[in-house]
C-alpha cells in the first residue's frame, strides 16, 4: 500500500492556517482528556520536535499552553493532554466541559523551550500531566538507541495519564502513585554518576525544585526542565479584525478575521517578503512601533515576545484593535 | 489522478539533467519535465523527477515520506558509502537532525545577525567604491565572489590563510550531489587537500571567539549538541555558506544588468532590495536540484515511486512553473517572490538564508547608491556545476551616479 503524499503546497497560504478543528476528544485518566487537533482540510500541520508546546486560543478567549504528545511522523494531527485544574481560571474547565469534537480553536506555535539534546543516557522525571512532553522524547530515545529510564509520579494510579502507552517499556519505567508510594524520591532514583546523562523533568513546582536542588553543581545543560504554568502566558486573542497603521507608507490596512496580516498587506499592494508562512523561518519579521502583537510564531522566546518590538506577520495578529508597523 | 487509487508507473524519459548542455541552459529541459507530468521517471539514473511547483513544494515539506538521511545527491547512502561523513544538517532526518538544526538556526537567525548589519554595509560601501573606480569590471570576481569572501569568513571566525580554498571546496561538494561525471572527476583531484584544510578549520582553536563557529562550539559546552557534532556543523557552514551566496549575488547582478528598467526601479525605491534578492533567487535558482529518498512506496499525484528510490526535485523548474507564477521567466520587482523554493522549504530550508539576504541587501544597496546604470559589457560565461546555476565571468560596464 503506497502512502499518498498529497499536495498542500498552497495550504499555508490559507487564512485558516492557525485554526484547527478538534478531531477527537477522549479521556486519558481521571481528570485528563486527550485532544487531537487537525486542519479542516486534513492538510499538514507545522513540524515540531519533542518538548514543543502549542498555544491554544479557546473560543472563550483564554489561551493555554499544552505540550505536544503525539507522533510527529503523523503530520496531520497534534495530540495534547489536558488536566482539569480545579484552581485554574477556567481554561482547562472549558476544554473539559465545553470543547467538543468538531469545534474550532486558534493555535499558535509550536514553540520549543524544552528540546531533546543529544546525550549518552536520558533520565526522565514526570509529575502528573508533566508526562506529556516526555512521551515523544521517550519514543525518540528508543529510536536513537539511547538508554533511558522514567520516574513518573502522580496522585493516584487512576489519575495518571498514558500509563497504557508506557506499559510496553517494562522496568525502564517506575510508576509511583502518591497514595501507594508517597512523593517521588528523586535522590534515591537518580544514579550517583550522571556523567554523559541528561535529566529531563516536567511537572509541578515542588518536584522541579527538588530535582533542581539535587542536580545543582552538575555540568551546564545536564538538567533540563519545563514548568507547567496554569496561568495565562501573555496576551493572545481569537481572530478578531484590527487595523494596521503602516508608518512609512502612511497608510492603514484593516485585517479581517478571515485574513492573515500578511495576506491583508499583500491585497493592499504591500508585499512583505515571506517564505514558510507558518511562523518558522523568520523571513517575514517586521518591526512593531506601537500596539501589542498577538504572537503565534515558533521563533521568539518569551522575553522577545514580551518585548513586542517585532513580529512575524504570516501568522501573528494583534491583541488590540490597532497595530503600528514599520512598513 | 488514478480513480482506483492504485498508483501507476509515471512517464519515463531518457534525458540527462547533468549533461553539459542541460547544465549550460536547463530551462528547455525543465519545461519539458514540467509538461511531461507531475512525476517523470528518468531512465538513465532510475530516479523520479519532480519539476512542478506544487509537487516540489510538497516533497520538500514531507520529510516523513521523503528522507534526506540517504543523501540529497544521486548517491544512495542505503547502498553506497558517502564521499565524506554525512552532513548533520543536510543529510540527516529527525530525530538526528533536530539538535544541530536548532543550534544553527539560533546562531544564524535574523535577530542574532542584527549586530552584523552595520559592519557589512560599511564593507559593501568600501568594496563598491573600490570596484566602481573602473568603468568596467568582472562582476563575478570583483563583486559576487569578493563580497562574501570579505565578510562571511570573518563572521564565521576563520583565520586569514587558505580562504581561497572555500570556493573550490564548495564547488566540489555541490558537484558531488550529481552523478560521477567529468565535473566530479575534475574536483576529485584536489578533494583530499581541500577537505583536509576545511576539516582543520572546524577545530575549536582555529575559530575566533564570538563568530558563528565559536558559537557552535559554545552550544556544545551548553550541552545542546555534542562536542563530536560541533566540527561537522561548522563544516556545514563552510560548505554551504559561500558558493551558494556567490552565485545568488551573481544572479542578482546579472538580472539587473539584463533588465535596466528594474535597476531604475530599485534605485527609485531602495527598500526593494530584499524583494530583489529573493526574486533573483527565484529567477535563477542558484541551487537547482536536490534529491530525497522514498521511505516507502509512495504515490505522488497518482504515480508510484517505489521504496528506496531517489526523487530528484527541480527547484529551478518549480520556481519558473507557470502553474504557480505569472510570467515566470520575467525578472520583475513588482512581483512577490515569496514562497519560492530556491532556499528549499520545510525542516531543511536553508538555515543560512538570512545571512545571504543580509549580504545581498548590503551589497545591492551600496551599488544602487553609487551606480546609475549597469549593463553587460560582453557575453557572461556560465560556470557548470551539477547542482548550482552559476557564472564564471560577467563583464559589466557602469555609469556612476
Ligand atoms: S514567512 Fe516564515 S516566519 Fe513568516
Amino acid at each position: 500500500m503506497a502512502t499518498e503524499t498529497s499536495a498542500t503546497a498552497r495550504g499555508a497560504d490559507s487564512a485558516s492556517a492557525v485554526e484547527l478543528r478538534v478531531a477527537s476528544k477522549s479521556p486519558a485518566a481521571d481528570g485528563v482528556v486527550a485532544l487531537t487537533l487537525a486542519r479542516a482540510d486534513g492538510g499538514r500541520l507545522p513540524d515540531w520536535a519533542p518538548g514543543a508546546h502549542i498555544d491554544l486560543v479557546l473560543p472563550n478567549g483564554m489561551t493555554r499552553q499544552y505540550s505536544l504528545c503525539g507522533d510527529r511522523w503523523d503530520a496531520r494531527a497534534y495530540r495534547i493532554g489536558v488536566l482539569r485544574e480545579p484552581d485554574g481560571r477556567g481554561g482547562s474547565a472549558f476544554v473539559h466541559d465545553e470543547l467538543d469534537a468538531g469545534d474550532v480553536v486558534a493555535v499558535g506555535g509550536p514553540r520549543n523551550n524544552f528540546r531533546l539534546a543529544p546525550a549518552e543516557r536520558y533520565l526522565f522525571i514526570a509529575g502528573g500531566i508533566g508526562i506529556t512532553p516526555l512521551l515523544p522524547m521517550i519514543v525518540q530515545a528508543d529510536m536513537l538507541g539511547v538508554e533511558w529510564r522514567l520516574l513518573y509520579g502522580g496522585r493516584t494510579r487512576s489519575s495518571m495519564a498514558f500509563l497504557d502507552e508506557l506499559a510496553v517499556h517494562g522496568d525502564r519505567v517506575t510508576i509511583v502513585p502518591q497514595d501507594e508510594g508517597g512523593v517521588l524520591d528523586v535522590a534515591a532514583w537518580l544514579p550517583e554518576d550522571l556523567d554523559g546523562a541528561k535529566v529531563y523533568c516536567c511537572g509541578p513546582k515542588g518536584l522541579l525544585d527538588a530535582v533542581e536542588a539535587h542536580c545543582a553543581g552538575l555540568p551546564a545543560g545536564t538538567l533540563r526542565t519545563e514548568r507547567f504554568l496554569a496561568a495565562d502566558t501573555g496576551p493572545r486573542t481569537g481572530d478578531h479584525a484590527f487595523d494596521v497603521e503602516l508608518r512609512r507608507s502612511g497608510r492603514t490596512v484593516t485585517v479581517g478575521p478571515d485574513r492573515s496580516l500578511l495576506q491583508a498587506l499583500g491585497e493592499a499592494g504591500l508585499h512583505v517578503l515571506s517564505s514558510c508562512r507558518q511562523g518558522v523561518c523568520g523571513t517575514c519579521e517586521t518591526t512593531v512601533l506601537d500596539g501589542v502583537p498577538d504572537h503565534r510564531d515558533s521563533l521568539l522566546d518569551d522575553a522577545e515576545r514580551a518585548a513586542g518590538d517585532c513580529m512575524f506577520v504570516c501568522v501573528s495578529r494583534s491583541v488590540g484593535p490597532r497595530l503600528v508597523l514599520d512598513l | 489522478m488514478n480513480p482506483t487509487g492504485t498508483p501507476s508507473a509515471p512517464v519515463s524519459l531518457d534525458l540527462d539533467p547533468f549533461a553539459p548542455e542541460a547544465l549550460q541552459d536547463p530551462l528547455p529541459m525543465q519545461a519539458a519535465l514540467r509538461d511531461a507530468g507531475p512525476v517523470v521517471h528518468l531512465e538513465r539514473y532510475d530516479v523520479y523527477a519532480l519539476a512542478r511547483y506544487e509537487h516540489v513544494h510538497t516533497a520538500l515539506t514531507d520529510w516523513q515520506s521523503l528522507q534526506s538521511g540517504a543523501g540529497v545527491g544521486l548517491a544512495n547512502f542505503r547502498y553506497e558509502e558517502p564521499w565524506r561523513p554525512p552532513s548533520l544538517l543536510l543529510e540527516a532526518d529527525p530525530p538526528l537532525h533536530d539538535a544541530p538544526r536548532a543550534v544553527l538556526s539560533g546562531i544564524l537567525g535574523p535577530r542574532s545577525l542584527r549586530r552584523l548589519r552595520e559592519t557589512w554595509s560599511a564593507n559593501a560601501e568600501e568594496l563598491v567604491d573600490q570596484v566602481t573606480a573602473e568603468p568596467s569590471f568582472d562582476a563575478v570576481t570583483a563583486l559576487a565572489q569578493a563580497f562574501p569572501l570579505r565578510v562571511f569568513p570573518d563572521a564565521v571566525g576563520l583565520g586569514r590563510d587558505g580562504r581561497e580554498n572555500l570556493l573550490p571546496y564548495g564547488d566540489h561538494a555541490f558537484n558531488a550531489f550529481g552523478p560521477p561525471n567529468d565535473l566530479v572527476a575534475k574536483g576529485a583531484l584536489r578533494v583530499a587537500e581541500l577537505s583536509a584544510w576545511v576539516n582543520a578549520q572546524c577545530a575549536r582553536d582555529k575559530l575566533t571567539p564570538g563568530g558563528f563557529g565559536a558559537r557552535i562550539w559554545d552550544a556544545a559546552d551548553a550541552g545542546d549538541i555534542t562536542h563530536a557534532q560541533a566540527p561537522l556543523i561548522v563544516r556545514s557552514l563552510l560548505t554551504a555558506g559561500v558558493d551558494t551566496t556567490v552565485h545568488a549575488l551573481a544572479a542578482m547582478i546579472y538580472a539587473f544588468a539584463a533588465h535596466p528598467a528594474q535597476w531604475e526601479r530599485l534605485r527609485g525605491d531602495p527598500g526593494l532590495a530584499r524583494i530583489a534578492f529573493d526574486e533573483a533567487v527565484r529567477w535563477e535558482s542558484p541551487v537547482q536540484t536536490f534529491f530525497r529518498t522514498a521511505t516507502g512506496d509512495l504515490s505522488i499525484a497518482g504515480s508510484l515511486v517505489p521504496d528506496g528510490k531517489k526523487v530528484l526535485m527541480f527547484l529551478g523548474a518549480a520556481n519558473r512553473d507557470p502553474r504557480r507564477w505569472t510570467a515566470p521567466d520575467a525578472f520583475d520587482l513588482a512581483r512577490d517572490p515569496s514562497a519560492h523554493v530556491g532556499f528549499g522549504m520545510g525542516i531543511h530550508q536553508c538555515v543560512g538564508q538570512h545571512v545571504a539576504r543580509l549580504e545581498a541587501e548590503a551589497l545591492v544597496t551600496a551599488l544602487a547608491r553609487r551606480v546609475r546604470r549597469i549593463g553587460l559589457a560582453g557575453e557572461p560565461v556560465r560556470h557548470l556545476n551539477n547542482t548550482l546555476r552559476a557564472w564564471s565571468s560577467m563583464p559589466v560596464r557602469i555609469e556612476l551616479a
